[in-house]
C-alpha cells in the first residue's frame, strides 16, 4: 500500500473512532454538530493565543532594539571624543544584542504563519461545520432513525477528517508555542533582571554612559572655561581701548579664574 | 481524485497526474523507510507542489472524504511515523 494510502487509512479510522455514536442515529448528529462547535471555540482560541505570543515577541524585539540603537549611539559618541575603547566596547554589546534580535524575528515570523495557518483552518472548519448543520437538519427531517445511518455516516466522515486535521493544527501550533513561550519568559527575565538595563540604562547607570557623561561634563567645563576666558578677555580688551595701561594688568586675572575652576573639575572625575 | 494535504485543506486533482504523484509518493514510502531526513524533505514537498500545481482547491462547504491524505509540509519523518501509528509498520 502507497504511503498515502496508509496516511489516510489510518487517519480516517482515527478520526472515526473519536465520533461516538448514540443509540438514536439522528442523535450522533447533534452530538458530533456539538463537538464541532467546540473545535471551532477551541481554534478560535489556539488563534487568539498564538497572536498573544506574536506580541510578546515584537514587544521584546522593541525593547532590545531600543538598547541596541542607545549603545550604536554611545558608540558614536565616544568616537567622537576619541575612545575607541569604550567604542568598541559598546559594539560589542551591541552584537550581542543583534543576535538576540535576529532570533527573536525569527520566531516572530515562525509564530505570524502558525496564526495564519490556524485562521485558515478556523475558516475551513467552519465552512464545514455550516454545510453539516443544514445536512444534520435535512436527515433528521426526510429520514426514519433506519434509513438515516447511510446518510450519516457519510456526513460525519466528511467532517471527522477535517476535525481530525484541524485538531492537529492546533496542536502544531501549541507545541510551537509552547517552545518560544519558554524562550520569551527567558528573555523577559533578562530584562527584568537589569541584565540589560545595567549595559545601558538611561541616566548613566552603565559604565560606557558614565565615562561618556564624564567626559562630556569635563569638556563642558573645559569649553565654560574657555568662553569665561575669552568674555574676560573681550572684557579686558573692551577696557583696555579705554585704558590701555590696565590691559597688561587685568591679563593675569583670566588665569587666575582658570585656576579657580580647575579644583570644580576634580569631584566630576572622582564621580566617573 | 480528493487529496488532502494536512493543515492546507482538499485538492481535487486530475486522474492524469496521478502516475507522476504516485511514483514521488513512493519516493516519500522509501525516504521514511530508510529513514533520509534530506530525501523525505524533498519527496515531500515535490508531492506537496504536484499537488498543489496538478489540483484545484476542492469545494471548502463541502462534506466529502478525502481519498488520500499527505504529512502537512514541514513534517519530519517521525511526524509521519506517528501518523502511522508507533512503528509505521501497518500492514497493507
Amino acid at each position: 500500500m502507497s504511503m498515502w494510502q496508509r496516511i489516510s487509512l489510518i487517519f480516517r479510522s482515527k478520526a472515526n473512532k473519536a465520533l461516538d455514536r448514540a443509540e438514536d442515529p439522528r442523535e450522533t448528529l447533534d452530538y458530533s454538530y456539538q463537538r464541532q462547535l467546540d473545535l471551532l471555540a477551541q481554534v478560535r482560541r489556539g488563534v487568539a493565543d498564538v497572536a498573544t505570543s506574536r506580541k510578546r515577541v515584537e514587544l521584546q524585539i522593541n525593547q532590545l532594539q531600543v538598547q541596541s540603537d542607545k549603545l550604536q549611539g554611545q558608540a558614536e559618541q565616544a568616537i567622537t571624543v576619541q575612545r575607541e575603547d569604550l567604542a568598541r566596547e559598546a559594539l560589542t554589546r551591541k552584537s550581542g544584542l543583534t543576535s538576540q534580535i535576529t532570533d527573536l524575528k525569527t520566531q516572530q515570523a515562525q509564530l505570524q504563519g502558525e496564526e495564519e495557518k490556524l485562521t485558515l483552518a478556523q475558516q475551513r472548519l467552519s465552512a464545514k461545520v455550516e454545510a453539516f448543520r443544514t445536512r444534520k437538519e435535512t436527515i433528521k427531517a426526510t429520514y426514519t432513525a433506519a434509513e438515516a445511518q447511510s446518510k450519516i455516516n457519510e456526513a460525519m466522515s466528511g467532517i471527522g477528517e477535517e476535525m481530525g486535521d484541524v485538531g492537529m493544527a492546533i496542536q502544531r501550533a501549541e507545541d510551537k508555542t509552547a517552545q518560544m513561550q519558554a524562550r520569551a519568559s527567558a528573555i523577559d527575565e533578562l530584562i527584568a533582571s537589569g541584565a540589560l538595563d545595567d549595559m545601558t540604562q538611561i541616566g548613566g547607570h552603565d559604565d560606557i554612559s558614565r565615562e561618556l557623561e564624564a567626559m562630556s561634563s569635563q569638556s563642558d567645563v573645559e569649553s565654560e572655561l574657555a568662553r569665561l576666558k575669552s568674555a574676560q578677555h573681550g572684557g579686558a580688551i573692551e577696557g583696555s581701548s579705554s585704558a590701555g595701561a590696565l590691559g597688561s594688568g587685568t591679563s593675569g586675572q583670566p588665569m587666575q579664574a582658570g585656576a579657580e575652576e580647575t579644583p570644580v573639575q576634580q569631584p566630576e572625575e572622582g564621580r566617573a | 481524485m480528493i487529496v488532502r494535504i494536512l493543515g492546507e485543506g482538499q485538492y481535487d486533482v486530475a486522474d492524469d497526474a496521478l502516475a507522476r504523484l504516485n511514483s514521488i509518493d513512493n519516493d516519500l514510502g522509501a525516504a521514511v523507510e530508510s529513514g533520509d531526513e534530506a530525501a523525505f524533505a524533498a519527496a515531500l514537498t515535490a508531492l506537496h507542489d504536484g499537488v498543489r500545481a496538478a489540483g484545484t482547491a476542492h469545494a471548502p462547504d463541502s462534506l466529502d472524504e478525502s481519498d488520500v491524505i499527505l504529512p502537512p509540509s514541514g513534517a519530519s519523518i517521525d511526524e509521519v511515523r506517528e501518523l502511522l501509528g508507533d512503528d509505521g509498520l501497518i500492514p497493507g
